[in-house]
C-alpha cells in the first residue's frame, strides 16, 4: 500500500470497495478512481490506442490522456473512456482497462509497437495509395477497423434519465479554484445572482492540494452556500460558450433513482473564467511509461488524497513548480534520487533548498531514455547538447519508480477562445493569454496568466526531441515527435493540417497536454516562432459530454411529436395498420382476418368503385383566407382564376414557386365573397401558410386579407363511391341538392352537426368531403357508418386512396412532382387563368428552358406483360440496353379495378409517345417493358364523379 | 442560442425565428416586362457577403411577422432589426 497514514482530504473512516479488471481493491470516500488505484500500487491502467503500449496515470485531472477505463454500472450503463482521474470512487465501482487482449499485462496487439515504422503519421491516408482498391478493402480496411476506436460502445439502451434546465445569472463563474471563489464572493457581495460551477466533485481547485488553505476554503464555501442567490454546481463542466454569454454546463447528478446528468443552459450578464492552467509534459524517449507523471499531479496525490505515487523519485524540471512537487514527495516519505534541471542553471534559492534537503540537482540535463516494462524502473540522465538533445553517450543511469515532469504551465483558454476571444502570445510567460473579446467575459487567475512564472520556453522544451525514439507528444493518439517532424517534411505547414495528418490533439482529451508541445515541435522544424505557427481552433465541448445530456427528455415518445387525426382512436380499435406521413400517423389500410395488405387494399378500392368508401382526410392542411381582398389575394398567388369563382363553388388550385415549379395543390372553396376555405397537401400545410404569409405581409401589404391555419380545427370525412349520396343525403339538413354539382361547397348540417360540405373527388367517383369541428368528427363518422351499413360502406386507408387517385391520374405533390415539374409537365396547364397578367411563377413559365419540347411529362405506364409491378423511382430508358434515363416511375400500384398494375411516370416528351414501349430499370433483373398510355386509367370523361 | 430582437415582440430566442433570405428584393410590378436575364437576376442572383448582410427573418413561432435585420455573417451578430418598409440602417464601422 502506498496510502499515507495521515493527510489528504479523504475520509479514512469510510472505506469503499471497488474492482479493477476483476481484482478487488479498497479506497476511501473522497478518492478518485486514479488516486485509489495509486493507493493500491496500481500504475498500469491501460494500453495505448495505436501501439498498445502500457500506460499509466499521467495527471490528476480532466487533461488525462492515458488512464481511460470502462466503468460498468450494469446493463446499458457501461461507459467507455472514463478518465480515472475524474471518476469519483463509489462503493462497488466496477472498472476495466481497455484496448487490450487477452489481458492488460499481456496484450498481443503490442506487436503493433514493433510495426511502428509503418504506422507513423498519416499511415491511414497512405493506405489509400499504392496497389489499387483491392488492397484497401482486403488488407488495410479490416486491419484499421480492428484497431480503431477507443473502448467499447455500450450496446443496451441507456436506462438513465437526463434533465435540462435554463438559468439566468448576473455572474457565471467557471472554475472554483482560488480565483473563481474570490470572484464569486465579490459578485455575491453586490447582491448579484451567481452561478459557480466546477468540473470536480469537490470545489477548491488547486487549494485542495494546499492543506494550509483548507480552513479559509471551508469558510468561503460556507459563506457562498449560505447565500440563497448563489448556486454552487460541483461536477459541472462548462463545455460550450455561445454568443451573448450563453454557456452550456453538463452537470453529473447521479441521484439514486433520479437524474444521471443535467444540461444547464445559462445566460449570464458577465462570465468570469477562472479555468486555471494545465501543466506541460516533456517529450523525450520513453516518456510514456507508467510511473511517469506530471509533477503537480503527483503533489496533488500526496496532499489531497494522501497517496504516495512513488518511493524513489526523480524529477525532470523545466519550471520552478517542479521543485515544490519533489519537496512535497520527499516530505511525505519518498526518496528523491535527483532533480534533472533542463535549464542551464537551477534557480539559486531552489538549488539551496534542494541541497539543504540532500537532493542532487543536475543542471542542463535531460532524459535520453527510460527503462522498465509495465512501470518505470530507471532512466538515463543526460547532459543537454547545444541544440537541446540529451547526449546519450554521457548519460548516467538513475533508478526510480516515479518520474516527475514539470514542463511549465499552459493557461486554459479553451472557453475564452470559444467565446471568440482573441489570444495574444506573451513571450515573457511563454503562453497564449486572453486578449480582446466582445462578450462580457473576464478571465482571472492562472488562465489569465496571473500568478504564473516563466520557465524554460516550450520550444526549448521540445528542442532536440524530434529525433528521439518514441518521444510521445499526444499519448492518447500515440503521436510522437518523429510523426510531427515527418508531417512537416512531407510538406504540411499549417498547424491545422499537421493536426489532421498526424491526429495530434484529436483524441477525447482534445490535446490538453499535447497541443502546445506539438506546436513547439512544428515551430522547431519550420524554424518559426510559436505565435507564427499559431494555434488550432478550440471547439466545444471542452471535455467529452454524454449524448444523454444533450438528448435530455427527447427520446422515445418524446423524440418527435406525433400528430393524430380525429378518427385515430377508432382506427386503432379497428386494427388499422398505420403509416407515418410527416409527423402524422395515418391509417394505411384496415385488414380483415387473414388479409395481407394487397388483399385489403384491393377490397377497399373495389368498395369505393362499386359502392361507397369512407376515409379520414382530416390531415389535409387548411387555411381560412378572409377579407374583402381574399379572392384577389388568391388570384395573385395561385395559377387559377378565382375572382369569377362563385360563392358556393370550389376549384382545384395549383400553387407554384416563383421559379415556375409546382409547390402545392388543393381544393379552394368560396364560402362567401370575403371568405375562402383553402386546402393544402398534408405535408405542405405549414410551408404553404409561410409562403402565403410572406407574400401577404411583404409583397401585397395593401390587400385586406388575413390567413389563419385551421388544419386541426376541421375533421374531414371523405365519402367516395357511387352510393355516397345515398348514404349522406338522409343525414343532411339545410342543403339544396338541386344546386350541388361536382365542385360545389355549402354550409349545412350533417347528422345534426354544423358542417362545410364539399362535393369533391380524389378517387374519380361521386364524392363528398364532410368538414365538421374536429371534436365532432367521431360522432359524424359513426352516423355515416350506420347510415352506410345497408350500402356496404367500407373504411379505407391511405394506400387505397393512393391507388384510386393514381387510377384517375391525379398527381400527389412530392410524388409526381419533385420541384422541377411545371403545370405543363404535369398536364395541368389547363388550370392556368389565361387572362391573368401575373401570378407567382408565371414569368418563369415562359423561360426558354420551360418551353422545351423534350421536357419530362406525366404519362401513364402499363407493364407489357400486364403482371409485373415496376419499382417506384425506377429510371425509364428507351430500350432495354439504353444507358440514358429519359424519366422515372413516380407511382406504381396493383389495380384491382383494372386487373393489372398501373404506374405514373415522368417521361421526356411523354405525351407524344403514347403507345410506345419504354423500359423501367430493376434492381434485381433486366429492365421491364412498359407501354406509354394516358395517365387517366379510369373514366377519362369524368362521368362517374359528375353522376 | 442567439437572442434576436423582433421589432414587435422584443428579444426572443433564436429558436422562435426562421431565416428568409436576402432583404430589400422587390418583386417587379410587371414581371412580363422583364427579359429573361432581368428575371433571372431577380429570381436567382443573391449577394453572399462576408460581413454585414441585410436579411429577412420571420418570428414564425411568435407573432408571425416578417422583418429585416442587419447581421454579420462571420460573427453572427445582429446590428439592427427593423420593420419592412423602413430604410436600412448603415452597418457599424
Amino acid at each position: 500500500m502506498t496510502r499515507l497514514a495521515t493527510g489528504g482530504r479523504i475520509d479514512r473512516t469510510r472505506p469503499l470497495r471497488f474492482s479493477f479488471d476483476g481484482r478487488a481493491y479498497t479506497g476511501f470516500a473522497g478518492d478518485t478512481l486514479a488516486s485509489a488505484l495509486l493507493a493500491n500500487g496500481v500504475h498500469l491502467v491501460g494500453r495505448s490506442f495505436k501501439y498498445h503500449r502500457p500506460r499509466g496515470i499521467l495527471s490528476a485531472g480532466v487533461e488525462e490522456p492515458n488512464a481511460l477505463v470502462e466503468i460498468d454500472r450494469g446493463a446499458g450503463r457501461r461507459e467507455p473512456n472514463a478518465r480515472a482521474t475524474v471518476v469519483p470512487l463509489v462503493e462497488g465501482l466496477v472498472a476495466r482497462s481497455q484496448n487490450r487482449w487477452p489481458s492488460l499485462r499481456f496484450d498481443l496487439a503490442a506487436v503493433n509497437g514493433l510495426a511502428s515504422a509503418v504506422l507513423g503519421a498519416g499511415f491511414y491516408y497512405k493506405t489509400f495509395l499504392g496497389p489499387g482498391r483491392d488492397a484497401w478493402h482486403k488488407r488495410w480496411e479490416p486491419m484499421i477497423r480492428r484497431m480503431a476506436g477507443l473502448g467499447r460502445a455500450p450496446e443496451a439502451p441507456d436506462p438513465d434519465r437526463y434533465g435540462n434546465r435554463y438559468a439566468h445569472a448576473e455572474v457565471l463563474v467557471v472554475g472554483a479554484g482560488p480565483a473563481g471563489i474570490r470572484a464569486a464572493l465579490e459578485a455575491a457581495a453586490t447582491g448579484a445572482r451567481v452561478v459557480l460551477c466546477d468540473e470536480q466533485a469537490e470545489l477548491g481547485g488547486s487549494l485542495l492540494a494546499e492543506p494550509s488553505a483548507w480552513p479559509q476554503l471551508a469558510a468561503d464555501l460556507a459563506k457562498l452556500r449560505a447565500n440563497p442567490r448563489v448556486t454552487l454546481l460541483p461536477r459541472t463542466t462548462a463545455f460550450s460558450y455561445g454568443l451573448q454569454n450563453f454557456v452550456a454546463l453538463a452537470q453529473v447528478v447521479e441521484a439514486t433513482g433520479g437524474l444521471r446528468e443535467r444540461l444547464w443552459q445559462v445566460r449570464a450578464g458577465r462570465v468570469v473564467l477562472a479555468t486555471g492552467a494545465l501543466e506541460r509534459p516533456i517529450p523525450f524517449s520513453g516518456n510514456d511509461r507508467p510511473g511517469v507523471m506530471l509533477a503537480d499531479a503527483a503533489r496533488h496525490y500526496v496532499q489531497r488524497w494522501g497517496v504516495l505515487p512513488g518511493r524513489n523519485v526523480t524529477a525532470l524540471v523545466a519550471h520552478d513548480t517542479g521543485y515544490s512537487a519533489a519537496f512535497a514527495l520527499q516530505d511525505a516519505g519518498a526518496a528523491v534520487a535527483a532533480v534533472l534541471e533542463m535549464r542551464a542553471t537551477a534557480p539559486a534559492a531552489l538549488l539551496a533548498e534542494a541541497t539543504r534537503r540532500g537532493i542532487r540537482v543536475l543542471a542542463n540535463h535531460g532524459v535520453s531514455a527510460t527503462r522498465g516494462g509495465q512501470r518505470i524502473t530507471g532512466l538515463l540522465a543526460a547532459p543537454r547538447g547545444a541544440d537541446g538533445t540529451p547526449d546519450a553517450a554521457r548519460a548516467t543511469p538513475i533508478a526510480c519508480d516515479l518520474l516527475l515532469l514539470a514542463g511549465g504551465w499552459t493557461p486554459s483558454v479553451h472557453l475564452f477562445s470559444q467565446a471568440r476571444g482573441k489570444l495574444r502570445w506573451d513571450a515573457a510567460l511563454d503562453a497564449f493569454l486572453p486578449d480582446e473579446v466582445r462578450e462580457a467575459v473576464t478571465c482571472v487567475g492562472a488562465c489569465a496568466g496571473e500568478g504564473l512564472a516563466p520557465g524554460l520556453p516550450v520550444t526549448q522544451l521540445a528542442a532536440g526531441s524530434a529525433t528521439a525514439h518514441k518521444a510521445f507528444v499526444d499519448q492518447q493518439n500515440d503521436v510522437t515527435t518523429r510523426d510531427i517532424a515527418l508531417a512537416v517534411r512531407e510538406g504540411f505547414r499549417s498547424i491545422e493540417h499537421v493536426k489532421r495528418y498526424t491526429t495530434n490533439g484529436m483524441a477525447t482529451d482534445q490535446g490538453k497536454t499535447s497541443n502546445m508541445l506539438g506546436l513547439a515541435v512544428v515551430a522547431g522544424q519550420l524554424g518559426r516562432s510559436v505565435p507564427e505557427v499559431g494555434l488550432t481552433t478550440f471547439r466545444a465541448p471542452y471535455t467529452p459530454t454524454s449524448f444523454g445530456s444533450f438528448a435530455g427528455r427527447h427520446r422515445g415518445m418524446l423524440f418527435d411529436p406525433v400528430r393524430t387525426a380525429p378518427l385515430h382512436d377508432w382506427a386503432m380499435q379497428q386494427g388499422a395498420v398505420f403509416e407515418p406521413v410527416g409527423q402524422w400517423q395515418r391509417a394505411r389500410y384496415f385488414p380483415r382476418t387473414g388479409e395481407d395488405m394487397h388483399a385489403a387494399v384491393a377490397r377497399e378500392c373495389l368498395a369505393v368503385r362499386n359502392a361507397v368508401g369512407i376515409f379520414d382526410a382530416s390531415t389535409l392542411g387548411k387555411i381560412e383566407v378572409v377579407g374583402p381582398d381574399a379572392a384577389v389575394f388568391l388570384e395573385r398567388c395561385y395559377v387559377n382564376a378565382w375572382r369569377k369563382l362563385g360563392v358556393g363553388r370550389c376549384r382545384y388550385g395549383l400553387l407554384l414557386r416563383e421559379d415556375g415549379f409546382i409547390y402545392d395543390d388543393g381544393v379552394v372553396g368560396r364560402i362567401a365573397e370575403d371568405r375562402c376555405h383553402v386546402t393544402t397537401t398534408t405535408g405542405g400545410a405549414a410551408r404553404v401558410l409561410h409562403m402565403l404569409e410572406d407574400y401577404r405581409q411583404t409583397e401585397f401589404p395593401d390587400l385586406r386579407v388575413w390567413l389563419t391555419s385551421t388544419t386541426e380545427h376541421w375533421g374531414v370525412i371523405a365519402l367516395q363511391g357511387p352510393r355516397a349520396r345515398d348514404v349522406l343525403a338522409p343525414l343532411v339538413e339545410g342543403l339544396d341538392w338541386r344546386d350541388f354539382p361536382h365542385m360545389a361547397v355549402a354550409e349545412c348540417r350533417v347528422a345534426g352537426i354544423a358542417a362545410r360540405l364539399f362535393r369533391v373527388s380524389f378517387s374519380g367517383e361521386l364524392g363528398f368531403e364532410v368538414n365538421v369541428p374536429a371534436s365532432q368528427a367521431p360522432a359524424v363518422w359513426q352516423a355515416l357508418l350506420q347510415a352506410g351499413a345497408a350500402h356496404g360502406i367500407t373504411p379505407y386507408g391511405t394506400e387505397a386512396m393512393h391507388v384510386l387517385r393514381a387510377e384517375k391520374g391525379f398527381i400527389i405533390v412530392g410524388q409526381e412532382t419533385d420541384g422541377t415539374v411545371t403545370p405543363e409537365d404535369a398536364g395541368l396547364a389547363w388550370l392556368i387563368g389565361k387572362a391573368k397578367p401575373d401570378f407567382i411563377g408565371k414569368r418563369s413559365l415562359s423561360r426558354p428552358e420551360m418551353l422545351r419540347a423534350d421536357r419530362r411529362q406525366l404519362v401513364g405506364l402499363v407493364p407489357r406483360d400486364r403482371s409485373a409491378l415496376p419499382d417506384e423511382g425506377a429510371q425509364l430508358i428507351s430500350s432495354a440496353d439504353a444507358r440514358v434515363a429519359e424519366g422515372h416511375v413516380t407511382s406504381a400500384y396493383r389495380s384491382a379495378t383494372l386487373g393489372h398494375p398501373v404506374a405514373l411516370g415522368l417521361l421526356a416528351a411523354g405525351r407524344a409517345r403514347l403507345g410506345d414501349t419504354v423500359f423501367a430499370t430493376r434492381l434485381d433483373g433486366p429492365p421491364m417493358a412498359l407501354e406509354v398510355v394516358s395517365p387517366v386509367f379510369v373514366d377519362p370523361k369524368g362521368e362517374r364523379l359528375r353522376g | 442560442m442567439v437572442l434576436i430582437h423582433c421589432p414587435w415582440c422584443g428579444d426572443r430566442a433564436e429558436l422562435e425565428f426562421r431565416h428568409c433570405g436576402e432583404a430589400h428584393l422587390v418583386r417587379p410590378a410587371d414581371p412580363a416586362a422583364l427579359d429573361d436575364a432581368q428575371w433571372a437576376e431577380y429570381l436567382a442572383f443573391r449577394d453572399n457577403p462576408r460581413g454585414w448582410a441585410r436579411e429577412r427573418w420571420r418570428h414564425v413561432h411568435g407573432c408571425g411577422r416578417f422583418f429585416n435585420a442587419l447581421r454579420h455573417t462571420l460573427t453572427d451578430r445582429f446590428a439592427a432589426t427593423y420593420k419592412p418598409g423602413e430604410a436600412w440602417p448603415e452597418p457599424p464601422a
